[in-house]
């Protein structure tokens, strides 16, 4: 075994020189993907990315914290049409305005966490769902929202270049990503997110231990609203066209399967997990015309159920897959990866 | 008296039982202070009232000069108070060192923004870590947890997790120290190397114990002064040997023949 020589080797993101290797691996990668990917791809992999943003915000409250959110397609809304607005009416920048946009999520954030404070388990879950719903429902009624018709988001400009294509909005999203996820390792291996761990742990000894309650609560709160509202911001980028109908219900379920499947409490779990959820949203949404199984669910669903349903099919099987991960592997693929990981230490013996 | 920490005139009421009663008592700085008494005769409660899980009904707890009933557990803990708990209440997926990092956490400073941006080694955030890391791992030397110090805290055997729990209270430095039943479901021999501890807790970190405990043996060996409660009232108040001399806690410990 190593030995260790600084007490920072107990928390420094790569423990060892082979992490250092795969990670210069998995940049160079980054790097290379839009040379050699379509335009089409690399619009998946810039959705995909930035759900990754809002799951390691939504893992911070729901796996580090212990709360519960079904509102978080209302900060993603709030991100995005901060983010337009700012544009449009300040005359701010991109960066700026984005910025700026994550604060007033995270400003929503904390005065949701006040309430927030009082409640718990399923009485939370049902007071950010009503959030959630109630954001799209004022943004859709008002017409400096745009109303049910929605915004256009503007071109941006960096340093005097119009982003356009796909492979350009790549390498602004993935670098805000990747910056992202480092700075929530950060977090949750400083002070605060320990702190945030220990409520979730036993919120009695954290407080007996000088972790105020109500501020670290409401601080989670927000720092997750920040990084949904800053994805917000990029979406709308990406969309190019944003309305309330956007951030429905099933987006704030499908942000909270992506923590559950890729594992509640890690943040290699909230990027599996954004991945590997987005992937799927995003291939199920085609379902019928797919080779085979398309045809097969086709006629399955004309014969005995209705032809109109068939795109539930979505919802049904990320209902079984919720299921499955809850009951067999709570820890998500992150648990699975570390039984891999685990599994390959002593090989071949 | 002394103005150390005072305990006046203490309610405390569950809809219509009465589970602390008009209690007083006052601790010299320094000192051991055992509270015994049977089963629900309010030891745990009064130990909640005073690090503000419970809010008193009426009555008044001075520490140090100052009121600090109805004031919230995490306030409390900045005055210089730690507890352990009798159900052990630890992070059981943390490991002992992490758990013991929470004791440090009213000694820290790192906010929101140094942990964001705790990119390297030399950040604000990772030497004041690396600081207190040292600190605990003094604690860790002292309570003989070497072994355990990397395991998540779920993972190891009772008497390790009770001894966790004391040095997560001792990281935070606590001036005064609760311990709730510090012995309970402990082996003989860990209740011999306990009984140890306590004394340099006492006499070398000079800090001051307030404790509930069960087993006679260690309280009257142990103990400067001793309080014996029943049904939230005092019964007597004295040195280990007035205590255990007192017919009321003979009637109640080894009963009447």
């Amino acid at each position: 075994m190593d030995m260790k020589r600084h007490y920072y080797e107990d928390i420094q993101i790569f423990q060892k020189p082979v992490h250092v290797f795969w990670f210069v691996i998995l940049l160079i990668g980054l790097v290379i993907l839009p040379l050699v990917t379509r335009n089409y791809t690399m619009s998946l992999v810039n959705f995909i990315a930035i759900n990754v943003i809002v799951t390691l915000g939504l893992n911070l409250l729901v796996g580090y914290t212990g709360q519960i959110s079904l509102g978080h397609a209302g900060f993603v809304a709030i991100g995005a049409y901060a983010t337009v607005l700012l544009m449009q009416h300040l005359g701010l920048n991109f960066f700026p305005a984005l910025v700026l946009a994550g604060f007033v999520a995270a400003g929503f954030g904390f005065l949701l966490g006040l309430p927030a404070l009082r409640l718990e388990g399923p009485y939370l879950a049902i007071a950010t769902l009503g959030f959630g719903m109630a954001v799209t429902q004022i943004i859709g009624r008002s017409t400096f929202f745009g109303g049910r018709m929605g915004l256009k988001v503007p071109k941006i400009n960096i340093a005097g270049i119009t982003l356009s294509s796909d492979k350009e909005l790549y390498i602004v999203i993935i670098s805000i990503t990747v910056l992202m996820a480092f700075a929530m390792r950060n977090l949750t291996r400083s002070r605060v997110g320990r702190a945030l761990i220990a409520i979730r742990e036993s919120d009695i000894a954290a407080e007996t231990l000088g972790v105020n309650l109500a501020w670290y609560k409401t601080l989670s709160f927000a720092v997750s609203a920040f990084y949904a509202g800053v994805a917000g911001g990029l979406l709308a980028i990406i969309f190019g066209y944003i309305n309330p109908s956007i951030f429905d219900f099933v987006m704030s379920i499908l942000f909270l399967a992506m923590v559950v499947v890729g594992g509640a409490g890690a943040i290699l779990g909230s990027i599996l997990g954004g991945i590997v959820v987005t992937f799927l949203d995003l291939k199920l949404n085609a379902v019928t015309s797919m080779p085979l199984i398309g045809d097969l669910l086709r006629e399955i669903s004309t014969r005995w159920m209705s032809v109109s349903g068939l795109p539930n099919f979505r919802s049904v099987l990320f209902g079984i897959l919720l299921i499955l991960f809850v009951v067999f592997e709570p820890h998500g693929l992150y648990g699975i990866w570390l039984r891999i990981k685990k599994y390959w230490k002593t090989w071949p013996f | 008296m002394n103005d150390f920490f005072t305990v006046t005139g203490l309610t405390r009421t569950f809809g219509g039982v009465v589970a602390i009663d008009a209690l007083d008592f006052a601790q010299k700085k320094g000192s051991i202070f055992s509270i015994i008494g049977p089963n629900g005769a309010g030891k745990t409660t009064l130990f909640n009232c005073i690090s503000g899980i419970y809010r008193p009904d009426s009555g008044e707890i001075c520490f140090q000069g100052r009121r600090i009933d109805g004031l919230k557990p995490d306030a409390i803990a900045r005055h210089g108070i730690a507890r352990t708990f009798q159900n052990l209440e630890l992070f059981f997926r943390m490991t002992t060192m992490e758990n013991l990092m929470l004791g440090r956490h009213i000694h820290m400073r790192t906010n929101i923004w140094h942990g964001l941006t705790m990119f390297h080694k030399n950040s604000t955030a990772a030497r004041e870590e690396a600081e207190h890391r040292e600190k605990v791992e003094h604690i860790i030397d002292l309570l003989d947890l070497q072994s355990a110090r990397d395991v998540p805290v779920g993972a190891l055997p009772y008497g390790r997790q009770k001894l966790v729990e004391l040095g997560r209270a001792l990281a935070l430095e606590p001036s005064l120290l609760l311990l709730d039943e510090p012995s309970a479901g402990m082996t003989s021999d860990e209740r011999q190397d306990l009984f140890f501890w306590i004394k340099d807790i006492q006499q070398e970190l000079g800090v001051s114990i307030l404790m509930i405990e069960h087993n006679m043996q260690m309280v009257m060996d142990i103990s400067d002064r001793v309080l014996a409660i029943d049904f939230g009232k005092k019964l007597v108040e004295g040195t280990p040997e007035e205590v255990a001399a007192h017919p009321e806690v003979i009637k109640a410990y080894l009963g009447e023949d």
